[in-house]
C-alpha cells in the first residue's frame, strides 16, 4: 500500500483546513509519515534532531532581537518619522516599494538586511508610520495592517526572486544536482542568465500592484490628506 | 575541542559561536520568565525557551538521537499551549521620546549596522564568514553603540527587550524548523515517489505544453504541502519534468530552473512556509494571521502564469 504513505499530507491539508494549531498539525502528520513509512522511533528522533541542527540559522531572528527591542526603546519610531517628514509627499507604499528595489539588488548579491525582525520592525513601518503622522494624520490600524502586509510581501517576494540570480547559490547548485542525476549537463552562470526576466518580472508586477493597493489605501484611510 | 581545531575555517567557529549566543538569549528568556510570577505559565514558558536555546547551542554537540529527545521536550508545552508571555516591559512613549532627544538621528546608524555588515561580510566574506556572522556582528556594533550614546542601556536592557519580542513571537518560533522537519520526514518514507508515480498516472506522455503546465503547477502545489520548494524541486523534477517534458525540449536546463522558482510561487501562499508568511505576522504584532499570504497572492499568480508561458515559448 504505496498511497498509504500520503496520510502525512492529508494531515496538514485537513488540519489547515479546520485552523486546527499549526504545532499540532506538523507534529501529527510528523508521527503519522513515520508510522506508515516504517521509520523507527529511534530513527524518527534522529531525524528530527540532525534536521533541527541543519537549519539552526532559521533562528538568526533571535540574535537581531538583542538589538531592535533596545533600538525601539531608545526612539527609533521617533527618529523614522523625523526623517520622512523631510521627504514632501512620501506614502507607505512609495517607502515599501522603495526597500523593495534596495532589496532585490542585494539579493542578488546574496545579502540580507537583517529581515523583519532586524529591518523591517525597526525601520520600514516606523518610516511608513512617519509617513502617515506627517500629513498631520494618526495612522488607522486597519491601514498599518495593509502595511506591514505589503511590507512583509515585498520582502518575501524580492528576495526570493532575486537570490536565484546568485551564480552558484544554494537553489541553483540544488537544480544542477538534480539535472546531473538525470543526464543533463548545465552550467551555472547560464542558470542564474535564465532567471533575470523572471525576476525583472516578479518585481515590476509586485511594485505596481502595491502602487495601486497603496493609491486605495490612502484614499480610503486617509482621504484629502493623502493625496 | 571544535573551537580549537584548526582544520575547521574561522567562519564556521564565528557560526558556531553565533549559535550558542542565540542559545543563551532563549535560555535567559526562559529563566526570566521562571521568575516571573505574573506569567500565568511559568514552567511551560521555562522548558519551551530553554529546551530551545539548549538545542540551539549544542547543537554540535548532542548526538542526534539526544538532540531529537531535547526537540520533543520543547514541543510539549508548545503542544499544551502553556508558552505565554510574562510581564510585559514594554517602554512609555515618554521614554522612548526622551531617548531619542538625547541620541537624536545617528540612531540609524545600530540600525542599519546589521544589515551594513551583513552585506560586507556576505560580499567580502572576511576569514570564510558569512552574511549570518555579519549580522551578529552588526548586532554587536548596534549594542556598543547604544551603550556608549545612553547610560541607561546596560546589558540587561537588552537581554529583557530581547525577551520581549521572543515572547511576542512565542511557540512560533520553533515553527520553521519545525516544518523542515517534517520536510525531511516526507522525503526519508518516500512521499513524494508516490505522488510523482501518481501524477505519470493522470498525464499523457508527449505533450510538451501539457507537460510544462502539470510540471510548473504540481511545484507550486507540491511547495505549499512541502512549505519549501527546495523539498520539492528533486521530487519533482525527477517523477514529472524528466518522463514530460525534459527529454522533449531544446533546453532543458532552462526548464529545471525555472521549475524552481514556480515552486517559490508555492512558497508565497502556503501557511507551511511559516518563517517567511507566519512568523513575520507575529513580528509585525499583526492581526491577520494570513495577513503576509493576502498580499502575495496576486504577485504569485501572475508570476506563474508568466513562467509557463515563457517556458511554452522558449523551450
Amino acid at each position: 500500500m504505496e498511497y498509504l504513505k500520503l496520510l502525512g499530507i492529508l494531515v496538514v491539508i485537513v488540519g489547515f483546513a479546520l485552523k486546527i494549531d499549526n504545532i499540532l498539525i506538523i507534529v501529527i502528520a510528523s508521527i503519522v509519515t513515520a508510522i506508515v513509512g516504517g521509520i523507527g522511533p529511534v530513527a524518527l528522533l534522529q531525524t528530527v534532531g540532525s534536521t533541527f541542527v541543519a537549519n539552526r540559522s532559521m533562528l538568526i531572528f533571535v540574535v537581531v532581537m538583542l538589538a531592535t527591542g533596545t533600538l525601539e526603546r531608545n526612539g527609533l519610531k521617533q527618529a523614522s518619522a523625523a526623517l520622512i517628514s523631510k521627504i514632501k509627499g512620501a506614502t507607505p507604499g512609495a517607502i515599501v516599494n522603495a526597500y523593495g528595489v534596495l532589496r532585490a539588488f542585494f539579493g542578488a548579491f546574496n545579502v540580507g538586511l537583517g529581515g523583519v525582525a532586524g529591518f523591517v520592525r525597526p525601520v520600514v513601518i516606523p518610516m511608513c508610520e512617519g509617513a502617515i503622522t506627517s500629513k498631520g494624520l494618526t495612522p488607522d490600524p486597519e491601514h498599518m495592517e495593509s502595511v506591514k502586509g505589503m511590507a512583509a510581501g515585498i520582502e518575501n517576494i524580492t528576495w526570493f526572486f532575486s537570490q536565484v540570480l546568485v551564480v552558484g547559490g544554494s537553489g541553483a547548485l540544488l537544480v544542477q544536482g538534480t539535472l546531473a542525476d538525470l543526464g543533463y549537463t548545465s552550467d551555472l552562470v547560464q542558470l542564474a542568465g535564465y532567471e533575470v526576466p523572471v525576476c525583472i518580472a516578479a518585481v515590476v508586477v509586485t511594485l505596481v500592484y502595491y502602487t495601486l493597493l497603496d493609491r486605495h489605501d490612502m484614499k480610503k484611510y486617509c482621504g484629502k490628506e493623502g493625496k | 575541542m571544535f573551537f580549537m581545531n584548526p582544520e575547521i575555517t574561522f567562519g564556521n567557529k564565528m557560526l558556531e559561536l553565533l549559535y550558542i549566543i542565540i542559545g543563551l538569549i532563549c535560555i535567559y528568556a526562559g529563566v526570566k520568565n521562571l521568575k516571573d510570577k505574573d506569567n500565568p505559565n511559568r514552567i511551560g514558558t521555562f522548558v519551551f525557551w530553554t529546551a530551545l536555546g539548549a538545542a540551539t547551542a549544542l547543537g554540535k554537540y548532542l548526538p542526534s538521537a539526544a538532540e531529537g529527545v531535547v526537540i520533543v521536550i520543547c514541543i510539549i508545552p508548545a503542544l499544551l499551549k502553556k508558552v505565554t508571555p510574562g510581564r510585559e516591559n514594554a517602554p512609555s512613549k515618554e521614554e522612548t521620546q526622551q531617548n531619542f532627544d538625547k541620541i537624536g538621528m545617528k540612531l540609524f546608524i545600530p540600525a542599519l549596522a546589521m544589515g551594513i555588515f551583513a552585506l560586507i561580510f556576505g560580499l567580502a566574506k572576511p576569514f570564510g564568514m558569512s552574511a549570518l556572522v555579519g549580522t551578529g556582528f552588526g548586532v554587536l556594533v548596534a549594542i556598543v553603540l547604544l551603550m556608549i550614546w545612553n547610560k541607561k542601556n546596560t546589558p540587561k536592557v537588552f537581554l529583557d527587550d530581547s525577551e520581549r519580542f521572543l515572547s511576542i513571537v512565542g511557540p512560533l518560533s520553533l515553527l520553521p524548523t519545525l516544518l523542515a522537519i517534517l520536510g525531511s520526514i516526507f522525503t526519508s518514507a518516500g512521499v513524494g515517489t508516490v505522488i510523482a508515480s501518481i501524477v505519470s498516472n493522470v498525464i499523457p506522455q508527449g505533450n510538451v505544453v501539457i507537460g510544462i503546465i502539470v510540471f510548473a503547477l504540481g511545484m507550486m502545489l507540491f511547495t505549499m504541502i512541502m512549505g519549501n520548494a527546495f523539498a520539492a524541486i528533486t521530487v519533482m523534477t525527477v517523477g514529472i519534468g524528466a518522463p514530460f517534458v525534459l527529454q522533449y525540449v531544446k533546453n532543458p536546463a532552462m526548464i529545471g530552473m525555472l521549475a524552481l522558482t514556480c515552486g517559490y510561487c508555492g512558497t508565497l501562499l502556503t501557511p507551511m512556509a511559516a518563517n517567511f508568511n507566519i512568523v513575520p505576522v507575529a513580528i509585525l504584532e499583526m492581526k491577520d494571521r494570513s495577513g503576509v499570504i493576502k498580499k502575495q497572492v496576486i504577485p504569485a499568480l501572475i508570476m506563474i502564469v508568466f513562467q509557463i508561458v515563457w517556458m511554452i515559448l522558449h523551450a
